[in-house]
């Protein structure tokens, strides 16, 4: 890696001063993109600004039909919180299915949600809930957070302090690993809400997405049968030499139903 | 026996440093004054390097020294060499072309090493890296095999891309099987390419002593003097006396730490030239571009038959990739390791291959675990399930009505090869048994049931390891003899030290050889040591590859153990007053025989170093011997591997639901250790069938260069083994062993395809290539379900 100046600041506030002070800092959460991104040479920041002293970043909440997940909370607590398994199982059991053992005692939920990578697990969840993205500046609904591959609509500088999710009636995540990396190469989370069913994808496109189609079908009848006739069009979708786009269209199809079955 | 001698399942000795974190590996070792090097590599598969400018790479901070292909030819250094030198139908020989250390005037795959860059740390070396100014004019690619041999290819070597066309075998008598046959089933199939993976990187130290003149080369290496020979001899012009090679604990091989690999000679040349000790370290996604892949045939075979289904004649045509440059054995493995294993266990009484050696701008390929075996293996027991279906036939039918009899040991094949035992009846049987595959339809039908297709698979295999007689191969191009080295070291106190030309990185010599000399002089394990892997120690050796440790090396054990127990007879006679013919070693003691006078080996030994009351007029003081070994044959392992698949025919996902092996060794020092080569062979086997493929686009680039692409097996990709040996002895060694470190690879990938191509026969499926991905698999359920629909 370059060398880089290193800050570990204790307060939100003391940290957003770090990142606005210098354009070329960058925040760290559980380093598990970041690190090896430097470790390949291929982001150069002046700074590094480690998160990790903050406890206003941390701890999970539970209560009045909501999920409250601080953004340094690692995988391995979100899958282990019995609050959230019994309100939420299906967003501990996503945590649990994140990459390996050591990867879910570093990684956090603010920090997969900000890198927004096309192929993570947690922007499945935040779309597929409908979340709220609280930072330190302003709340984001889901829908207006992942903005592509990539790319969110944090302004530079700006920190994810909580991810919230609404409790639904019922919801499941269904992933079909890429093989050598065991991220997804199509997941599909489903729920059910008050007022109608969601259903997000991730993995299959540049970034995660709701597939309308299944929803209304879901809307209309709460079964898997229900996709039955729904396809997913292939068009846009990634291609690599792991899952063409016609075969991610299909594992859409069929995760989706799985999911359906499983909540 | 006893407790801890041959056939006892002790643990193993070294297992205590490993699993402590306390193994000494290269990259532990650091030398006083010690710099850190860089290797900047090509990005592109092919190009002619216009100009490499490092002055302001040089002025970088902490850089003591940057070299490229200009400054190690202006030394009068060589180019890496290869071992094998194999001949052209014509007689010819092949192309061998220059194998630049550091680039000369091109590059020519992707990694191709264009510059050293010798800092104070690693960092400044890689910061420095990037102020070279590289000028490359890029060429067109040759990406594959099929683009090689086009018409108008870009030629990668002046002698165009051909680097042998070889064949093995009577043309003529095949031609005039084929035309005789009752039926003929033919196949075309990948051996898919392959990333050795082994789990500790590759790392070099050179240190050049200024006040001796000698040179130390720590290594990861499979075989410290096979590097010493050709990095001394031919590369870097340095007598053996001057040069020290030390492999010290290896992290896995799989062989591709066989080879004399260029940083290597980088790091040892480099130390003399700048004075200090230089230390390289490669990276996991380096060794992508940097380690000798492994496989990568395309093949076409087909098989006449009589009207009973036996077999009358094969022929095989196998274009073999060789990469961009000859690596150390690469010639070899598609030749000599591959084309006479073509007969497997089956009579088939005339076999003709033709073997296509072709160059690409892609990474060297050389041998990976089985080497050539498995290529044949899979070829042919795939081709002996096409066989079936052509027939109608019995898979097992067709296997039984073909195998060699027991009772026609030694079986000479049409391919060269004479094996001296197996039992294929036998082992088949048991596997049957143990799989209980007569119970599986009703497992299939459960499956269904379930929603999953399953299949079951058979592969009878054999394989020739133990290699090899000398002058055998030397007659076959090899440029090395095989044969091995121990030296035996009984101290004044009994205590014994075991030096070995073999080296032990993961097989368990340690355990193993100790075993040997336990169980023949009747001391304890922990009096026993096993050295390896240092040049200055060891008198001579030719390392560890093609499960040879213990066939060719446990022999030369023995063999010094011989001369020991010679010896120490005839001190015993002297002390016992009695002839050196009467004296028998049991339980450790010397004994006259029938009587109760006995000297322990410890006296005998002290005796030997206080030779006071001592044969001196006729014995040496001292007791230490050395043997070399050169075996008499190859060895063949064989057995019966049978996979059972479950498909789930909605994602194309293949699980191995359950996995038996039957394997033939030969005789088995330790069953434990055995049994853990067997499950990590399967392990390697099973991740070719399913899961591993190295691919490169159409420019020479890597797409699976890191594991985020390429897929290693996992632990959770396995199903728990059924495993078991049924052995017959090796005729011609005294041990009666034949090895067990590559059978679970060579086994394997056919009984998993087989299992698939079984679990979809309701598409009219008859072969898959490897790896059978969820995709792939999932594309022809989803073109059979289709066609069904229409
Ligand atoms: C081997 C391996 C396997 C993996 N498998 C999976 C998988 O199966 N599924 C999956 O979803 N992910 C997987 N991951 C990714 C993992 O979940 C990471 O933890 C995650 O992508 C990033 O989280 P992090 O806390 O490590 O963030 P970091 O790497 O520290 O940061 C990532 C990015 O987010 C920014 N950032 C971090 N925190 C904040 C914040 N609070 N506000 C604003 N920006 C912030 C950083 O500046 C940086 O740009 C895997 C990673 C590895 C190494």
């Amino acid at each position: 890696m370059y060398e880089f100046a290193y800050h570990k600041p204790a307060s939100i506030a003391d940290a957003a001063k770090l990142l606005a002070a210098d354009g070329d800092a960058k925040a760290m959460a559980g380093g598990q993109t970041l690190i090896p991104t430097l470790k390949q040479r291929l982001a150069k920041p002046s700074a590094v600004v480690d998160l990790s002293g903050v406890k206003e970043l941390g701890g999970i909440s539970v209560g009045g039909g909501k999920v409250t997940i601080g953004a340094m909370t690692r995988h391995a607590d979100v899958a282990a919180s019995a609050d959230v398994k019994k309100a939420l199982p299906a967003l501990a059991a996503l945590a649990g299915g994140i990459g390996d053992p050591a990867v879910r005692n570093r990684g956090t939920i603010g920090g997969s949600i900000a890198n927004n990578d096309p192929a993570a697990d947690y922007p499945a969840a935040c779309l597929g809930l409908g979340a709220t993205i609280k930072t330190d500046k302003r709340e984001i609904p889901a829908d207006a957070f992942f903005k592509g591959m990539f790319e969110t609509a944090l302004e530079p500088g700006e920190l994810i302090v909580a991810v919230t999710f609404p409790v639904p009636e019922k919801a499941a995540y269904m992933k079909f690993d890429q093989p050598a990396s065991r991220y997804a190469l199509v997941g599909v989370f489903v729920a059910k809400t008050a007022t109608g069913a969601r259903v997000a994808v991730t993995g299959a496109g540049s970034s995660v997405f709701r597939w309308k189609d299944a929803e209304a079908a879901l809307s209309k009848t709460w079964s898997a049968a229900a996709l039955d006739g729904v396809k997913a069009s292939a068009a846009g979708l990634n291609a690599d030499i792991h899952g063409s786009a016609e075969y991610r269209a299909h594992l859409i199809g069929v995760m989706a139903k799985r999911a359906v079955e499983k909540a | 026996m006893g407790a801890e001698g041959i056939g006892a399942a002790v643990r193993r000795k070294e297992d205590f440093r490993f699993l402590t974190g306390r193994g000494n590996y290269t990259d532990d070792i650091n030398r006083p004054g010690q710099t850190h090097a860089f290797i900047l590599r090509s990005q592109v598969a092919h190009a002619e390097i216009a100009k490499v400018d490092t002055a302001k790479a040089a002025m970088a901070p902490g850089v003591v020294a940057i070299f490229t292909g200009t400054d190690f030819a202006a030394d009068g250094k060589g180019g890496l060499p290869c071992g094998w030198l194999v001949k052209n139908k014509d007689g010819s020989n092949m192309q061998e072309p220059p194998h630049p250390v550091l680039a000369q005037g091109k590059v020519r795959h992707v990694g191709d090493p264009i510059a050293v860059v010798i800092a104070e740390t690693r960092e400044q070396a890689k910061d420095a890296a990037e102020l070279i100014e590289v000028d490359l004019k890029e060429l067109p690619a040759v990406a594959t095999m099929a683009e090689a041999v086009k018409p108008g290819a870009p030629k990668i070597h002046e002698g165009g891309n051909v680097c042998y066309d070889w064949h093995l075998g009577d043309k003529d008598a095949c031609e005039a099987a084929f035309k005789g046959a009752h039926k003929v089933a033919k196949i075309d199939l990948v051996n898919n390419r392959l990333v050795p993976n082994a789990m500790e990187p590759r790392a070099a130290i050179g240190d050049f002593d200024r006040a001796t003149g000698e040179y130390t080369l720590y290594t990861t290496s499979q075989n410290p003097h096979v590097i010493r020979l050709l990095m001394g001899a031919f590369v870097l012009q340095i007598p053996e006396s001057r040069l020290r090679v030390v492999a010290p604990d290896v992290g896995g091989g799989f062989g591709s730490k066989i080879y004399h690999y260029a940083e290597e000679a980088i790091v040892t040349w480099a130390s003399a030239k700048v004075g200090r000790p230089i230390k390289w370290t490669c990276e996991r996604s380096e060794s992508f571009m940097s380690d000798a892949h492994g496989r990568d045939h395309v093949s076409h075979a087909e098989m006449a038959m009589d009207k009973d289904g036996r077999f009358l004649a094969l022929r095989v045509k196998t274009d073999a990739n060789m990469g961009a440059y000859l690596s150390t054995f690469a010639p070899a493995i598609p030749t000599y390791l591959y084309a006479t294993l073509l007969a497997g266990v089956y009579t088939t009484p005339v076999v003709y291959a033709e073997v296509r050696a072709l160059f690409t701008n892609t990474l060297p390929v050389d041998a990976y675990r089985g080497a050539g075996r498995p290529e044949a293996t899979f070829l042919l027991e795939r081709l002996v399930d096409v066989c079936a279906a052509e027939m109608g036939m019995d898979r097992l039918e067709i296997r039984k009505r073909n195998f060699i009899p027991a009772n026609a040991f030694p079986y000479q094949t049409p391919v060269a090869l004479q094996y001296d035992s197996g039992d294929y009846q036998a082992t088949l049987a048991t596997a049957l048994k143990n799989s209980d595959w007569a119970g599986f339809e009703a497992r299939r039908a459960a499956a269904k049931k379930r929603g999953k297709l399953r299949g079951i698979g058979i592969s009878t295999y054999i394989e020739a390891c133990g290699i090899a007689p000398s002058a055998v191969v030397g007659s076959l191009g090899a440029r090395a003899g095989l044969y091995e080295c121990a030296n035996i070291r009984v101290h004044p106190t009994g205590s014994v030290t075991v030096f070995t030309g073999c080296h032990s990185h993961g097989q368990g010599h340690e355990t193993t050889y100790a075993q040997l000399v336990a169980d023949r002089l009747g001391i304890p394990l922990e009096q026993i040591e096993v050295s390896h892997g240092d040049t200055n120690k060891i008198p001579f050796g030719m390392g560890t590859y093609g499960s040879r440790s213990l066939a060719v090396g446990g022999t030369a054990i023995v063999k010094a153990l011989d001369k020991i127990v010679d010896k120490a007879k005839k001190i015993a006679a002297h002390l016992l007053e009695a002839a050196p013919a009467d004296i028998e070693l049991k339980d450790g003691k010397f004994v006259v025989a029938g009587t109760d006078k006995a000297k322990a080996f410890g006296e005998i030994s002290l005796a030997a170093y206080v030779p006071h009351n001592y044969p001196i007029d006729t014995v040496e003081p001292g007791l230490e011997e050395t043997a070399f070994y050169d075996p008499k044959n190859f060895t063949f392992p064989g057995g019966c591997h049978i996979c059972e698949v479950e498909i789930d025919p909605d994602t194309g996902v293949t699980k191995v639901v359950k996995f038996t092996a039957v394997d033939d060794v030969g005789r088995v020092i330790n069953p434990m250790i055995v049994e853990g080569q067997v499950h990590g062979g399967l392990a390697q086997g099973i991740g070719q069938a399913l899961l591993e493929t190295c691919v490169y686009d159409d420019k020479g680039q890597l797409r699976s260069g890191s594991y985020m692409d390429y897929t290693m097996p996992r632990a959770d990709d396995l199903p728990s083994f059924d495993v078991a040996t049924q052995i017959t002895l090796c005729t011609h060694n005294p041990l009666g062993v034949k090895g067990v470190g590559e059978v679970g690879a060579i086994g394997s990938p056919p009984a998993v395809i087989n299992a698939v191509v079984d679990a979809l026969k309701e598409w009219g499926v008859r072969h898959i290539d490897m790896p059978a991905t969820p995709q792939k698999i999932w594309g022809i359920i989803n073109s059979g379900r289709q066609a069904a629909a229409e």
